[in-house]
């Protein structure tokens, strides 16, 4: 898959459906029990992460929670490793080990998929300082939903990414539910957005359904962050169509909210803009659509067909190769003139 | 090699300055260790020579700098994050036993994580329950993560250094009460790396072993001495490491004496000391001429009273009965 600089729209509408038709594949799949644990989908969010990634260079970072299959597939993680992921195989995007919410993919600077609400947060800082501290014009989104804001960590974060004045992108995904609680019955504050400016940290709202006012927004944010790195905070406002997992039956909304959404749907509002512009045909979205899910049907047999994760190898990952060498020598040259050069 | 003599806080502050000067990415972290020099003077001239890029004052805010460290060393930087004391770092547990020790396998291997979580631990004195804890049978018990107990100058130098360099998050927990104290180390010039997971044997005995590590280091040495006296020859067994843990060096030693007391500076339940107990019996059960004995604080929240304090923590009296009753003296 191409860095996402260089895609047009249509391939960012293409990456939106194989978002859905993925997700809608691992919902199937869980329903057949074929995935384990929790899962839980991106569906009606598509505009967020992809608008996102559209305003990125292929080289800059992702971090986000537990919600995060969509974020692996926008980074260009293909279908395949995914789903063995979700299925729990050796080929899986984590080897097996991580599962739903622990999705990674180091290749494509994808930095999980992190299951405890708002302890990714402060991750975030430190892949955007070590950027920093490597004089690397890299910026870091950091995805989180509603529920992240309300979480020590999360404040503890934002707080130091100020102080540091860190190249990072705080994107909170409010999808209106923590769960089952909604953003008015878990926070204080009327917007979200507003959290940010207790820490002087610029922020702003988009439509989180709207692919290119995600995208625009973020564009300028970025360009901002490389020219003089500091932190910004995008409140993207969006909706999940199904519940906070696969055993929600959301009960705790309106079927009329919910299908108030469903009409300003991402993936028909993009296709309903360039199709207007005429850059996009009728034939040509059934096509992308067909495309989108025969990658996610053939991800489903992929992982079938792949093996589970050797049961020898079950200690192999607990503990990475020291790589020390212990004992008494020598000491090195004193390079603290080389070291300083370097850090500069 | 001209042996010198350094204090703890000292050994330190060497190895923190010979590791900054080897390794551009690694940085220093914390609560007051730039300006102020560290709480306990561990970092003292260190701003001065590596200067606020490397040596970075926090505010008061343990999970979020603690899981900074976590992100930066998934990008291949080294930090070293001050904790205070541990007993702060129950503010950011969840960094440091959910996120550095589970990101390498659930990344199915993509991502270790090389950082350093080093500070006080331990009961000093007379800091009540909240600044009293020995964490290291809470963080032995996260697998992904090691942990090392320095007793002396020596180990504190030798085995912060090479923490630093583990590509793993290694916890160095050191002690308020050892800061101060002095032992002989090697000369400056020398590069001195002590392995994790190699106890060491702190004096040599041949009818009962001493099995300590950090604090009661320096309790198992005294009272050893005193037994001098009644003819018994105990033998001093340094741990250093929790986990790794040096199993083959304690059954060396209790092959030899055959007789165990376990002086440990944490509490009894689910403490280092039931997994020391556990293995010795479970391995060389044959070898034990005695059931084996353990020393731990009392299992009560630390009480500031200093009398109180003092009948919590392991003391003289404590062991040396201890060494009796195995010793059947």
């Amino acid at each position: 898959m191409q860095p996402a600089e260089q895609r047009d729209e249509v391939e960012m509408l293409w990456l939106m459906l194989l978002i859905r038709r993925f997700e809608e594949r691992a919902s199937q799949q869980y329903q057949a029990q074929k995935i384990g644990g929790f899962c839980h989908l991106y569906i009606g969010q598509e505009a967020v992460v992809t608008g996102a990634i559209a305003a990125i260079r292929f080289d800059d970072y992702i971090i986000t929670a537990y919600r995060d299959h969509a974020h692996a597939l926008a980074r260009g993680t293909s279908a395949n490793a995914c789903m063995a992921e979700l299925f729990g195989k050796d080929t899986g995007c984590s080897r097996g080990l991580g599962g739903s919410m622990h999705f990674f993919d180091k290749e494509h600077h994808m930095y999980g998929g992190h299951a405890i609400v708002g302890a990714h947060v402060p991750l975030a800082c430190g892949l955007a300082f070590a950027c920093k501290y490597r004089n690397e014009d890299r910026v870091t989104l950091c995805f989180f939903g509603d529920g992240a804001i309300n979480q020590g960590s999360f404040h503890e974060a934002l707080n130091l990414a100020a102080l540091f004045k860190l190249p990072v992108i705080f994107i909170c995904e409010n999808n209106l539910f923590a769960m089952g609680t909604s953003v008015e019955r878990s926070t204080s504050l009327k917007q979200i957005v507003d959290r940010a400016e207790g820490y002087d940290i610029p922020g702003c709202v988009v439509d989180g359904m709207n692919f290119r006012h995600v995208r625009d927004t973020l564009s300028e944010v970025v360009e901002s962050i490389r020219k003089d790195p500091h932190p910004a905070f995008v409140e993207a406002r969006t909706y999940r169509y199904r519940g906070h997992s696969m055993s929600d039956p959301a009960s705790y909304r309106t079927k009329d909210q919910l299908e108030k959404y469903r009409l300003d749907d991402p993936i028909t509002r993009l296709r309903a803009q360039l199709t207007r512009e005429g850059k996009l045909t009728n034939e040509k979205f059934d096509e992308l659509d067909k495309e989108a899910k025969q990658i996610a049907l053939e991800s489903v047999k992929f992982a079938e067909q792949s093996d589970e994760p050797p049961l020898e190898k079950l200690y192999d990952y607990t503990y990475a190769n020291s790589g020390v060498e212990a004992g008494v020598s020598p000491a090195t040259k004193d390079s603290a003139a080389d070291t300083a050069a370097a850090t500069k | 090699m001209n042996m010198r003599e350094i204090t703890y806080r000292q050994a330190l502050n060497e190895a923190l300055t010979e590791e900054l000067a080897r390794d551009p990415n690694v940085f220093l972290m914390g609560e007051e260790v730039a300006e102020y020099k560290g709480a306990y003077k561990v970092s003292q001239g260190l701003l001065e020579r590596f200067g606020p890029k490397r040596i970075i004052d926090t505010p008061i805010s343990e999970n979020g700098f603690a899981g900074l460290g976590v992100g930066a060393a998934m990008v291949g930087l080294r930090p070293i994050i001050e904790f205070m004391t541990f007993s702060f770092s129950f503010v950011a547990f969840d960094q440091v036993v959910n996120n550095a020790p589970n990101m390498l396998t659930m990344s199915g291997g993509q991502f270790n994580i090389p950082i350093t979580f080093r500070g006080p631990n331990g009961p000093a004195h007379q800091l009540g329950a909240t600044h009293s804890h020995a964490t290291e049978c809470l963080y032995a018990n996260v697998p992904g993560l090691k942990v090392c107990t320095p007793a002396t100058p020596r180990d504190a130098k030798g085995l912060l250094k090479t923490a630093v360099r583990d590509n793993n998050p290694v916890l160095v927990l050191e002690s308020e009460l050892l800061y101060s104290s002095k032992g002989m180390i090697e000369p400056a010039e020398m590069e001195l790396l002590i392995p994790l997971g190699q106890a060491e044997i702190k004096r040599e005995g041949s009818d009962v072993t001493i099995v300590c590590y950090a604090q009661t280091v320096a309790l198992a040495l005294a009272v050893a001495e005193k037994f001098e006296d009644e003819d018994i020859s105990a033998e001093v067994l340094d741990l250093r490491s929790i986990k790794p843990l040096d199993e083959r060096a304690i059954y060396d030693s209790v092959a030899k004496t055959h007789r165990v007391v376990i002086v440990e500076q944490d509490r009894p339940f689910c403490g280092v000391g039931a997994e020391v107990c556990y293995r010795i019996q479970k391995n060389i059960f044959d070898e034990l001429d005695a059931p084996i004995g353990r020393v731990s604080q009392e299992d009560v929240p630390m009480p500031y009273n200093e009398r109180l304090e003092k009948a919590v923590l392991p003391n003289e009296e404590k062991l040396i009965a201890a060494v009796k009753k195995v010793c059947y003296a």
